[in-house]
């Protein structure tokens, strides 16, 4: 009798312990957090746009229809690095996220990317700027979708100093992404032969530009580099124009520049600003067809920014990873070990590849910001002038820093 | 030193807008006794009347300059009888509270409504361009803002120092009881005066909306500075905050030329210091 009851026992956890075994293989649960400035300068350009898309990816996955069971919260970092840490451990630890996506503000982007590590979570960070992401402060758990400081120096900052802006001063957004923005612009410039006349750095988030405008008026520089971005980046260029800056013979660089930054401004001062994108939602029949559907989701209809598609393409690729696994690990280097090894292809970005420090490549464009008079409805802004391949608008794996790739 | 002038000048024109913003509190403060934390929502409404009437009804900047004060002001006055009148005689605490409150939900509204990035308002045609001072390049718009809120400060000034309604209005803060017993309806007149306090507001808010952009939290950014300059001057007191506001604006823009890193933090330094120094404020009489 008793060794009957013995058997059935063991037997019972042997049938239990396989039982465990085949569910953790095939586990099909994923939950997603979408970390943003959620109502700060930055919540327009990605926010609450940016769950959208990472909603708009799980429906166009088909997953949910083959049984998977996918769940999305998100949080508000309000642009302090601690708040943002604070958010992720708690979605680690309590709500068992697997994936964090979006995260700009490269000063929380960097902080958030530790935690990632530390848990082994996945991290595609589309809305920070800094190149450190994927550079010296890689980690097997991050891939960086969209664009980085390097690649807007790269574009932007290269076909000016090549047009003969040669001499530079800057305005730069006292934190990590200003302070990035400004050595790979810098890198960039000296090495073409420009050189940097000076430059000042202002608070995030300040309403008048004036003082800082004036000292860039005096430096006598041909270009004027903008290292800040959001409403900064909008009141400078507007107050540029107010002083007279572009009339006088400067230029304005607006290293990074958004489609919500160009609405903000307004085509009539905005006209003729040169900046790089990788995408925008009048390139093509897929780009409009995505965005249609995104507008209608919106608020204030508003199509996405890059940064919102790249929090799309870059779910899309997840799942993609996640089916090819047959299951959810729930081990993010794995996970992102997987993303790596598959090519990237999708409606908005077109193909591309992560390489192994984790940056996405695929192409950048430079745009022109449309006279009034071109524009033809509410967001119709740019004009593509010229398109720069992912492999010569990306760090080039040789001269990255990054410790992965010493394996 | 020519570089000097002009941070002096630009330090000029923000030091405009903080006198205005903090004259107004001023004026609440001193006769209603309420630190009206709404001020800085309620500056960021102006902004967007302004945009409104420009948009909707193509009623132009310098009809705003008159209108978006009265529309402001009426809902301040709204604000006023509904619920800042039952405050009377609690303590400051729950009216610093109630318009907390009330600038959060206001913020909030706007902001679901319009996003954060702001929307463009064009300097009118009459003040575009600007005028080559030998030391600097003043753009036209720059210099009416400074002569004209300097006019709008001094008038205030003067409405409340120098005329019979202001000496009623001062009696009444002092003795509620005592005006009434002369015939002076004093609840009617301290809503007019939160009127003239939100108008303010609003009037500085139609001024920045071509400078800066019109959006949702402008006002939150600024209220905080604007409440370090009320400090300063000392609370209530009207001339002190007009020459404290325009004084602040000429040390934050010599601090953006020296280092530009401290220019968010100058005001609160000074604030300190004086309150160590004089916890009354500069020109504020003991409680």
């Amino acid at each position: 009798m008793i060794t009957k009851s013995i058997a059935s026992f063991l037997l019972g956890t042997a049938l239990a312990v396989t039982a465990t075994g085949a569910a953790f293989a095939q586990d099909k649960t994923v939950k997603i957090g979408a970390l943003s400035d959620q109502s700060g300068l930055y919540a327009d350009l990605g926010g609450p746009g940016s769950t959208l898309a990472a909603q708009l990816a799980i429906e166009d996955s088909g997953l949910v229809a083959k049984g998977w069971k996918i769940d999305i919260i998100s949080g508000d970092h309000q642009n302090k690095p601690d708040i943002g840490t604070a958010i992720a451990r708690q979605w680690f630890d309590v709500d068992k996220v697997d994936l964090i996506v979006d995260v700009p503000n490269s000063g929380v982007a960097l902080a958030v990317n530790n935690v990632i590590k530390e848990k082994n979570g996945v991290y595609i960070n589309s809305g920070a700027a800094t190149s450190d992401l994927t550079n010296a402060q890689c980690s097997p758990n991050t891939v960086h979708w969209t664009y980085d400081t390097y690649m807007l120096a790269h574009t932007t900052g290269q076909a000016l100093v090549k047009a003969g802006g040669d001499t530079w001063f800057f305005l730069t957004a006292d934190y990590a992404f200003g302070a990035a923005l400004e050595r790979d612009t810098t890198a960039v410039v000296t090495a073409n032969g420009g050189k940097v006349v000076g430059g000042v750095k202002h608070p995030l988030n300040t309403p008048d530009f004036s003082s800082f405008l004036l000292q860039a008026q005096a430096s006598k520089a041909k270009i004027i580099g903008l290292a800040n971005a959001g409403g900064d980046t909008t009141n400078t260029i507007k107050q540029a124009a107010e002083f007279g800056i572009v009339k006088g013979g400067q230029k304005l660089a607006a290293l990074l520049l958004f489609l919500t930054d160009v609405k903000a401004i307004g085509l009539e001062t905005a006209q003729g600003l040169n900046f790089t994108e990788t995408f925008y939602w009048d390139m093509n029949d897929q780009t409009r067809a995505f965005s249609k559907r995104f507008a209608e989701k919106m608020k204030n209809n508003a199509p996405p920014t890059m940064v919102q598609a790249g929090v799309y393409a870059g779910v899309r690729h997840y799942f993609k990873a996640l089916e090819a696994l047959g299951g959810n690990p729930h081990d993010g280097a794995k996970v992102v070990e997987k993303m790596k090894s598959m090519p990237t292809e999708d409606d908005l970005f077109g193909k591309g590849e992560i390489q192994p420090n984790g940056r996405t490549i695929h192409n950048a464009y430079l745009f022109e910001v449309k006279k009034p008079s071109e524009s033809k409805g509410p967001w119709d802004f740019y004009k593509l002038v010229g398109t720069v391949p992912g492999d010569q608008a990306f760090t080039p794996l040789s001269e990255s820093k990054c410790a992965l790739l010493k394996k | 030193m020519q570089a000097l002038y002009a941070q002096l000048l630009v330090g000029l024109i923000n030091g405009s807008f903080y006198a205005l913003l903090s004259l107004g509190l001023a004026v609440i403060f001193g006769m209603l006794n309420i630190i009206n934390f709404a001020h800085g929502a309620l500056y960021m409404m102006g902004a967007f009347v302004a945009y409104f009437l420009l948009n909707l009804g193509g009623i132009n900047y310098w009809w705003a300059l008159l209108l978006a004060p009265i529309i402001v002001g009426i809902f301040g006055m709204i604000l006023e009888r509904t619920m800042l009148q039952w405050l009377t005689g609690l303590d400051h605490l729950y009216g610093l509270l109630l318009t907390f409150g009330i600038a959060l939900i206001v913020q909030g509204v706007f902001q679901n409504y319009f996003g954060s990035s702001g929307l463009p308002y064009a300097i009118p045609d009459q003040l575009k361009g600007g005028m080559n001072l030998g030391f600097m390049f003043l753009p036209v718009y720059r210099g009416w803002v400074v002569i004209f809120s300097l006019v709008v400060c001094i008038a205030t000034w003067f409405l409340i120092e120098k005329t019979r309604l202001g000496a009623y209005l001062r009696a009444a803060t002092e003795n509620p009881t005592l005006v009434r017993a002369f015939g002076v309806n004093v609840p009617r007149m301290i809503t007019l005066t939160y009127g003239l306090g939100v108008g303010l507001a609003a009037l500085a808010g139609v001024l920045s909306a071509p400078i800066n952009q019109v959006r949702p939290l402008m006002g939150a950014d600024l209220i905080i500075v604007v409440f370090a300059v009320v400090v300063i001057g000392g609370m209530g007191s009207i001339m002190g905050s007009i020459i404290t506001g325009f004084a602040l604006g000429v040390i934050e823009g010599l601090t953006k030329y020296f280092y530009p890193e401290a220019s968010n933090t100058v005001v609160f330094v000074l604030m300190v210091l004086v309150l160590l120094v004089k916890p009354t404020g500069l020109t504020g009489r003991a409680a």
